[in-house]
């Protein structure tokens, strides 16, 4: 039984629903006390995460996403290898509520440690037990058979291939712990193997959600206000219902969507709604500048860190600075699409929701359907950086597709809706104070960090957009600071470098004057940018070199490491001259203190007369563990750096007292490619054996740091508040 | 119903004639390629070509379209024989999420069949309209270098 895959729904052009009667068993948590890897200890048994049919064909199971992060090839690379059988004999099936162990939401960088380690661990149990069967199959040792393709090889060439080997022994069984890998042959870990995915993807065939279609399939908009705290007036419903090529018009309370066999109808329709106005019923926004209003609202005290030590000295030198970030955007390329099907009382929605399960608890309770009867399947969207509309638009699309029974319904919002709607980054504040001893050593250091909450991702129905428009409306869900050692506005408050008597202090803003959730890397990027921001601040205090004052303060092998590739690559001693309209910056990090290593060299050029930045040439080393996909690291890394220029230099959401103002790239204006750097090289320190680290949110914040740093740099003025504009390196130059 | 030559093929399309022609090649004549990201032409996700230039296929009329060359992505080739610019993306793995990929290929098509020879600033000017938002830039600048040097050019390195 193959349930509903895209795949099957793209290929045969007609829908099958069924629900996965054998699918693996879930939610069997260990009963043992010992841990197994990854997510292998939440679903324990061999079968949730790898299958071997008759014809010898090897599917594997993640409970996580591609998000074009290149996880898909990731991990068919290391099932491949510790099976001894190439990456395209494996079929990977991802996030699907019907198939796949539920591994929650693919966020924080987890995938690589939570499925990456499960499915290395469970494909060397199977390994195992394939030898062991063979060995007694072929009437031989365990030394003697070797795996290959498929086959377990005897040592006169006898053999006996997997499907037929599996059929002697139960997949469903709890793996074992300390099963050791493969230690011989051909490793496919390590070697860049191209990704799966890319191909349709350059070629413009069907990659996405946005892509489904299927007999009878119908176009829906929503219509709505612009944007959070506002809503439609008396929209004239019956003006639209007899438009040319209108289905339906679905409202239920204040949730209205519009249904076309034609999507260009379904749009026409939509705009002529939306032109009946709308008003804000929130209040106004106390004020435009969110970091102020974060600054000053009432908090609630969380400690982040506290590493002890004697006081500072009474001649201690202070150093203080305060940081803001604005309020970003995950800006999607392509707006968020759901399509949705209502049928024999199941709900199935292909989603790119990054929590397929949370997002079916919530859709069962908005949909008011017990939680067996709703399925979500994950298929790629257009990159969401974090909690972007996927999981609104879902909820939108099964509203409208409860309407028409059998008739799949895509739903697809508009620019203006995404730029609207979306959960913002949140706005953050950070102040800091250091002491400086006579040594040059850090000696006191107080990390004060005020945020609206980073974790609005809906596990209620009163988490999704649709949930307060219902008649009754649900309840919104109130969002919870994500504690340490993860954080949520307070991730990578702790500085990874030694220091006595510091500590830190969260200031938790939970009432949010604006939408906001969970955007690529949370706190960390405002963390990162400030406490390396300022680490350039104590080592200029200091009059020492920035590299060499973070080396003096960092004990942490592999971070120092990392730190020396960054800067031995890019000729840190070699650099040059500051002050000169060109600078160099520096910024590193671990992620979480927990994740991958990440350092950053940049080399900038600053146009005295426009305050234009140039980036010459960024320089980063990594260390993400056993490295899986060297290039797919490098990506990810050269992405980041990119992305994290765009948010760190030209990024910021603007707003009056109504409400947002950006509803498109003109008002939001992202990166373009005359401002990407000339180069980036990404330089990998691999560890094999070690655990399997994501790379995902390594690179933003040492990015904006290394940015930050090296205009400092080059004129002798430190930018503090983000964006770091033209406009304010010309202020900065003119004082 | 109005015709459209998409790919060198003649199409009838039952539409309205204002509907852009984006949703056409989508809905109408299932090619995915193109794709929706503002209809505004501020992305060029949806970017194809119209008599060899490139043109956001969101904001452009089908009426406007008549007797006119359109190209799509998939007029490049198959993902067993790519043109040059798709085999150039594949082979630098020229991708992240890949959504703004067909819109990028098709605006460096544009530049490459009229000069096969153009500097690292003016490719960096002709792609500017069009945004990647995974930070991809750096290697869709190498599949670009790589497309033209397989072209028998080359993309020259000039001041910024």
């Amino acid at each position: 039984m193959n349930g509903l895959t895209r795949r099957a729904l793209l290929a045969k052009g007609s829908l099958v629903v069924a629900f996965a009667s054998s699918g693996p068993t879930q939610a069997q948590e260990s009963e043992e006390s010992t841990s197994l890897p990854g997510d292998l200890d939440k679903y324990p048994f061999l079968d949730s995460w790898i299958r071997v049919d008759a014809a010898d064909r090897i599917t594997v199971f993640t409970g996580k996403v591609e998000l074009g992060q290149g996880l898909r090839t990731a991990l068919i690379q290391i099932a491949a290898d510790e099976l001894c059988v190439s990456p395209a004999s494996i079929e990977l099936i991802t996030a699907d509520t019907g198939r796949t162990p539920d591994e929650g939401v693919t966020a924080g960088s987890h995938s690589m440690q939570n499925s990456g380690m499960a499915i290395l661990n469970a494909a060397a149990n199977l390994r195992v037990l394939l030898t062991e069967t063979a060995a007694w199959r072929l009437v031989t040792s365990v030394d003697q058979i070797e795996l290959q393709d498929g086959s377990a090889y005897g040592p006169n060439g006898q053999h006996v291939g997997y499907g037929d080997l599996v059929a002697g022994f139960s997949l469903h069984v709890m793996a074992k712990p300390d099963v050791p890998r493969r230690s011989k042959g051909r490793r496919l870990i390590g070697e860049s193997v191209p990704r799966v995915d890319i191909p349709a993807k350059v070629s413009g065939h069907a990659a996405y959600v946005q892509d489904i279609r299927a007999p009878g399939l119908l176009h829906a908009r929503v219509v709505r206000g612009p944007s959070f705290g506002t809503q439609l007036k008396q929209a004239d419903i019956d003006a639209v219902t007899h438009m040319p090529g209108i289905e339906q018009v679905v409202r239920n309370g204040r949730f209205i969507a519009i249904l076309a066999a034609k999507e260009w109808d379904a749009v026409k329709a939509s705009r002529r709604l939306q032109a009946a106005g709308w008003e804000r019923r929130a209040a106004p926004l106390p004020s435009t500048d969110l970091c102020d209003t974060i600054r000053r609202s009432p908090a609630r005290d969380i400690p982040i860190f506290d590493y002890p030590g004697p006081p500072a000295p009474a001649d201690a030198r202070i150093v203080k600075a305060r940081y803001s970030r604005p309020c970003l955007m995950h800006g999607s390329i392509g707006p968020s699409c759901a399509v949705a099907l209502w049928e024999n009382g199941n709900m199935i929605v292909w989603t790119h929701s990054q929590g397929v399960s949370p997002l079916r608890k919530a859709l069962a309770e908005l949909l008011r359907l017990p939680l067996e009867k709703v399925r979500c399947i994950h298929v790629e969207g257009s990159g969401c950086y974090g909690h972007n509309g996927a999981d609104d638009v879902a909820a939108d699309a099964a509203l409208a597709a409860r309407a028409v029974p059998g008739r799949p319904v895509r739903l697809q919002w508009m620019r203006e809706q995404e730029h609207g709607w979306e959960p913002l980054g949140s706005a953050m504040v950070v102040e800091l104070q250091g002491a400086l001893g006579r040594n040059g050593r850090i000696v006191g250091w107080r990390h004060d960090v005020w945020s609206n909450p980073h974790n609005g991702r809906p596990i209620s129905a009163g988490g999704l957009l649709a949930g307060a428009e219902l008649d009754p409306p649900f309840a919104p869900q109130r969002p919870r600071p994500i504690p340490m050692p993860e954080g949520g506005g307070d991730r990578n408050g702790n500085p990874i470098y030694a220091m006595p008597n510091a500590r830190g202090v969260y200031h938790f803003v939970e009432q949010a004057p604006v939408r906001v959730s969970a955007l690529r890397s949370l706190g960390a990027h405002m963390n990162v940018f400030a406490i390396e921001s300022f680490m350039d601040e104590m080592a200029q205090a200091a009059g020492v070199d920035p590299v060499d004052f973070r080396l003096i303060h960092l004990q942490d092998s592999r971070g120092r490491a990392v730190v020396e590739t960054a800067a031995n690559r890019f000729g840190w001693k070699r650099r040059v001259n500051g002050r000169s309209g060109r600078g160099c910056g520096f910024g590193f990090a671990r992620y979480k203190n927990l994740g991958a290593y990440c350092a950053i060299a940049m080399e900038i050029a600053v146009d005295p007369d426009t305050g234009g930045v140039e980036v010459r040439r960024a320089v980063a080393a990594v260390d993400s563990g056993e490295a899986v996909s060297p290039d797919g690291i490098r990506n990810q890394i050269e992405g980041a750096i990119v992305q994290s220029l765009s948010w760190t230099l030209l990024e910021s959401v603007r707003f009056d007292t109504g409400g947002r103002t950006s509803f498109d790239w003109s008002a939001y204006p992202i990166l373009r490619f005359p401002t990407a750097p000339t180069s980036i090289d990404v330089h990998l320190i691999d560890r094999p054996g070690e655990p399997f680290l994501g790379v995902g949110e390594a690179g933003q914040g040492p990015a904006a740091a290394a940015l930050a740093n090296a205009i400092a740099d080059a004129i002798g003025h430190r930018l503090r508040d983000m964006p770091l504009t033209p406009e304010r390196i010309r202020a900065a130059l003119r004082s | 119903m109005i015709s459209l030559t998409v790919n060198g093929t003649e199409h009838s399309v039952d539409a309205d004639p204002d509907t852009p022609l984006l949703y056409v090649l989508r809905g109408d004549l299932g090619l995915d390629g193109a794709k929706f990201g503002c209809g505004l032409g501020q992305c060029g996700a949806c970017t194809v070509l119209v008599d060899d230039r490139p043109a956001f296929s969101c904001l452009t009329p089908i009426a406007a379209l008549d007797g006119r060359k359109i190209r799509t992505i998939e007029g490049l080739g198959t993902p067993d024989r790519p043109g040059a610019l798709p085999a150039a993306f594949e082979a630098e793995q020229a991708a992240q999420c890949g959504y703004c990929i067909a819109g990028m290929i098709m605006r460096a098509q544009a530049l490459l069949e009229r000069n096969v020879r153009p500097t690292e600033a003016e490719l960096r000017r002709h792609l500017a309209p069009n945004l990647c938002r995974c930070g991809t830039h750096m290697r869709i600048l190498r599949a670009v270098r790589r497309a033209a040097a397989a072209m028998g050019g080359e993309v020259q390195e000039s001041a910024r």
